[in-house]
């Protein structure tokens, strides 16, 4: 191998088919200059130990032993009195050397293997894969250790095994690369056109994954440093005296007692060499993909109201209300770029009431009890409102606060019953979990309160479902369960997200019936959110219209359906699929405000 | 799944030892004559030849030391004449004990690192990004040197090489294995760390996390029983790639630290050409590989009641 690819491997940008504005994207970042800098001086600087060096790297002084660094030694000398800098600079070239026979094999097998398997597919990608699986169930040193002993210490040969084993890492990356590329339509369009399965992939397939192989080789060569002055620390390959990095870590073990200093130099330049392949590929990799940050998640400032003001706000509200919220506002976002999702929003709740939340996808409804749980999603915050529950207010912005409600005063059931459950723990397990958190029990009382619970939801082989895992279960039982644990603490509010939508027409049925029972022998109040006029009909006592975050009406329910004060609950109402006549198209909400606004022109 | 994998590790088993018996016959030159190292006669050399058995085919070769094998007798080491089954049952209580010890320290620190940069992003995330380029960076050998010329040289807490039994002295064999099991473990702590924030960061936008939170659970549970119990399972097959890294990295350490472990002795048997013995440590070595393997999905079963059912 010649000494000019060895050096071009690694450091030179790969010349074929990179964008232009890549290498210059590349460059702009400092820490990949360092790194270049770096590996170019220090490969130079190898390449030309017989005239960099000082002194001759195997020349000994036992006068002058164990030096710490001086003007006629810069890195100091060893335990014989050789100069540490002309070692380190004559052990270069065989690591480079090292680096460059593991990235050749990689470059021709992994790379080979991943563009063969990704490109035909089928059952050479399986057989590939299987070729891959084996290279990665064994430790790599077995292997290098087996090879060394059969090949003499060949540090030839430990290298190239070292490539053909690290080729099944690249193979897999090069392969999901390929995949990717293969089913574009212009590689289709090329193998229509009649060219050669060769042709394409070495000029259309292999320039667009060369970002994914660069990387790949640069971890790669960063691992291979590691390999070669390893196996040199261990005493195989290059033997003593010869200079290597490794060996210069091994000499600096042996005289660790009484100089330290030793490691320095030798650990130094080959964690730099190692580091600098590795921010290289950092780089390249940075450059490749376009880097997305995760918007941080501002923590609210949070403003304590005093209590008085707090009172103050409920004023109007009546007393004998379980719950009253006022003036929730709901943003999403930060500073300009705030957007509000729901704007002053009060409504009260009265013991043993049912309140229907009713209104569009993205009306608010969920967000609007997700915010009163305090557990609304990363990215939105509440900015403002109150919460009086049994006659004590709290700041809605004091999510600690609300913590300290949930499940006991608070308690929520959800849209998804099956993703509400912890699919790692039996049924059982969870109910005594949120029992025992809320009442000091023994684990066998807790047990027999969720056995109670789940026979209350109507599960007659409560049991037989408590030892069940939640895939284990139908989704319509499911959410029984999720009634079972919210019912757990007996709390005063029950907020209910859509918590039929997701199930079978009659299981939907059986779940409001048991709603409506336990919300009689608990005494709980609920609230109710739902777009379906039906479910309103059937189990709420009021409802309240939402419309892009705003409250239009709250009214009693049979108030509602005959004389809907606002326009837009009108043609909600009409868009109902339960009342329209069949076989007629179902009008949509905006064809029928649309059609109210022209009469009320026309008038 | 335990079945299966247990099946599926005869074949890797075979194929290992049969890969270093093809390599055997790769070697360059006749091991006969490296082993004469040109000295002896003819006579002497054709002798060696059948006492090694050199002169059967391959196949025949392979058989004789797999029927061997079954029964325990791996041979002699062709440089010291001993028992290598003896050799290697002597020297695998100090592997294992280390990986034994890195495994313990990459879990627990592994897993509080992550779970507190999934929670708090930040400094600990930047952190463990920084520390696992740093730890890509650095040899574990190297590392090892500098540990114990801190720890060992400099402030004498701890000792420098060598390994005591734990049947003879617990605590020395304790305090003897601190260094070496950080020095391996320094590199992965960071690589589990990195894949618990990943999957915890997926597992606590799901569903059920808020439904806990609904129901009052405090958030300790919430987050280091649920959302970490359900976050596991990509966490612990990188854990599997990580111990069977750990193998090598017990190879480099143990000679950093003077550790009469399998690693030292394959180091030993490469620099003496000693291909019976490096058999066995192969052997060995592929055996630690298959109980790592084995602890994987025996674990993935006990964390996942799915695939517990099936």
């Amino acid at each position: 191998m010649s000494a000019s690819s060895v050096g071009a491997a690694p450091n030179a940008p790969p010349s074929i088919a990179m964008p232009r504005r890549f290498v210059s994207r590349l460059l702009s970042k400092p820490l990949a200059w360092v790194a270049i800098v770096w590996l170019v001086a220090i490969f130079a600087l190898g390449l030309l130990a017989n005239q960099a060096a000082p002194f001759d790297p195997l020349e000994q002084d036992l006068l002058a032993v164990k030096q710490l660094p001086s003007a006629e030694h810069w890195f100091g000398t060893d335990e014989l009195g050789r100069d540490v800098l002309s070692r380190v600079l004559h052990g270069t070239l065989p690591t480079f050397v090292g680096v460059a026979q593991a990235l050749v094999v990689v470059m021709l097998l992994g790379v080979g293997m991943g563009l063969t398997a990704g490109y035909f597919g089928g059952r050479t990608d399986a057989a590939v894969g299987q070729v891959t699986n084996l290279f990665q169930a064994l430790p790599m040193i077995v292997i290098s250790l087996a090879v060394l002993t059969v090949f003499n210490r060949s540090m030839l040969a430990a290298m190239v095994t070292f490539g053909i084993i690290g080729s099944a890492g690249v193979a897999r990356v090069v392969r999901s690369a390929t995949l990717n590329v293969r089913n574009e339509l212009y590689i289709e369009a090329a193998r229509i056109s009649g060219l050669s399965d060769a042709t394409i992939i070495l000029r259309h397939v292999l320039p667009r994954i060369m970002g994914p192989v660069i990387v790949q080789l640069s971890l790669i060569a960063a691992i291979a440093v590691i390999v070669q002055t390893g196996i040199s620390f261990l005493g195989l390959g290059v033997q003593p005296p010869a200079p290597t990095w490794g060996g210069g870590i091994f000499d600096a073990a042996a005289s660790l007692n009484d100089f330290p200093w030793l490691l320095v130099p030798s650990g130094g330049v080959v964690a730099l060499t190692i580091l600098a392949f590795g921010l290289l590929g950092d780089a390249l990799r940075d450059t490749a993909v376009e880097t997305w940050a995760r918007p941080a998640h501002r923590k609210q400032a949070r403003k304590r109201g005093d209590k008085l003001a707090l009172e103050a706000v409920f004023a109007g509200a009546p007393h004998a209300a379980v719950m009253s919220v006022r003036g929730l506002h709901i943003a999403t976002g930060d500073g300009t770029h705030q957007r509000t999702l729901v704007s002053d929003l009060s409504f009260d709740l009265m013991p043993s009431e049912t309140l229907g939340l009713v209104g569009e996808s993205g009306s608010g409804k969920t967000l609007t009890i997700l915010a009163l749980m305090g557990l609304l999603p990363v990215g939105t915050h509440i900015k403002s409102g109150t919460l009086r529950l049994e006659g004590t207010s709290i700041d809605l912005t004091d999510e600690d606060s609300l913590r300290a409600l949930r499940g006991k005063q608070l308690a929520m059931i959800f849209q998804e019953p099956m993703a509400a459950l912890d699919p790692c723990f039996t049924i059982g397990h969870q109910l005594t979990e949120v029992i025992r958190c809320h009442e000091a029990m023994n684990p066998a009382q807790a047990q027999a309160r969720a056995i109670e619970l789940l026979k209350q939801v109507k599960i007659d082989n409560a049991e037989d479902v408590a030892r069940r895992y939640p895939h284990q279960v139908s989704g319509g039982m499911a959410q029984r369960v999720g009634i079972a644990r919210a019912l757990a603490p007996n709390p005063k509010v029950l907020f209910a997200d859509e918590p039929t939508t997701a199930l079978d027409v009659t299981v939907q049925a059986d779940i409001l019936e048991l709603l409506r029972a336990l919300k009689q022998s608990h005494g709980m109040a609920v609230v109710f959110v739902t777009h379906d006029w039906g479910v309103v009909a059937d189990i709420c006592d009021r409802a309240m219209v939402l419309f892009r975050g705003k409250v239009l009406e709250t009214a009693d329910v049979l108030d509602i359906f005959d004389r809907p004060q606002h326009p837009y609950t009108a043609a909600l109402l009409k868009a109902n699929p339960h009342s329209a006549p069949p076989g007629q198209l179902l009008p949509t909400v905006e064809e029928t405000l649309a059609r109210m606004a022209r009469e009320e022109l026309a008038a | 799944m335990v079945l299966r994998r247990l099946a599926l590790s005869i074949p890797l088993l075979l194929l290992v030892t049969l890969l270093t018996f093809l390599l055997n016959s790769l070697a360059p030159g006749d091991l006969a004559r490296t082993m004469m190292q040109g000295e002896g006669t003819e006579v002497q050399y054709l002798e060696l030849r059948r006492e090694l058995g050199l002169d059967q085919p391959l196949v025949v070769q392979y058989g004789r030391w797999l029927r061997h094998a079954a029964t325990g007798n791996l041979g002699q080491s062709f440089f010291t004449k001993e028992s290598v089954a003896s050799l290697l049952n002597d020297r695998i209580g100090v592997t294992v004990s280390i990986m034994a010890g890195v495994l313990i320290v990459c879990v627990s620190a592994g897993l509080a690192l992550g779970v507190m940069s999934a929670l708090r992003g930040g400094w600990v995330g930047r952190a463990i990004d920084t520390l696992s380029l740093v730890g890509l960076t650095l040899p574990s050998f190297w590392v090892a040197l500098v540990l114990i010329a801190i720890f060992a040289v400099g402030l004498q807490w701890l000792p420098a090489t060598g390994y005591t039994p734990l049947r003879q002295d617990p605590m020395a064999w304790l305090l003897g294995l601190i260094l070496p099991v950080l020095s391996v473990s320094l590199v992965s702590i960071t690589t589990i760390a990195k894949q618990t924030r990943d999957s915890m960061n997926e597992v606590m936008g799901r569903d059920f996390i808020r439904s806990l939170r609904a129901s009052g659970l405090p958030e300790r549970s919430v987050i280091w029983k649920h959302a970490l119990r359900n976050a596991s399972l990509p966490v612990v097959t990188v854990l599997g790639l990580v111990m069977v890294n750990a193998i090598s990295g017990t190879v480099f350490v143990e000679r950093a630290f003077v550790l009469p472990g399998l690693g030292s002795l394959a180091v030993s048997a490469a620099q003496n050409n000693d291909i019976a013995l490096m058999q066995g440590a192969t052997l060995y070595f592929t055996l630690l590989t298959v109980v790592i393997n084995l602890l994987v999905d025996m674990s993935y079963g006990w964390l996942n009641p799915k695939v517990r059912v099936q």
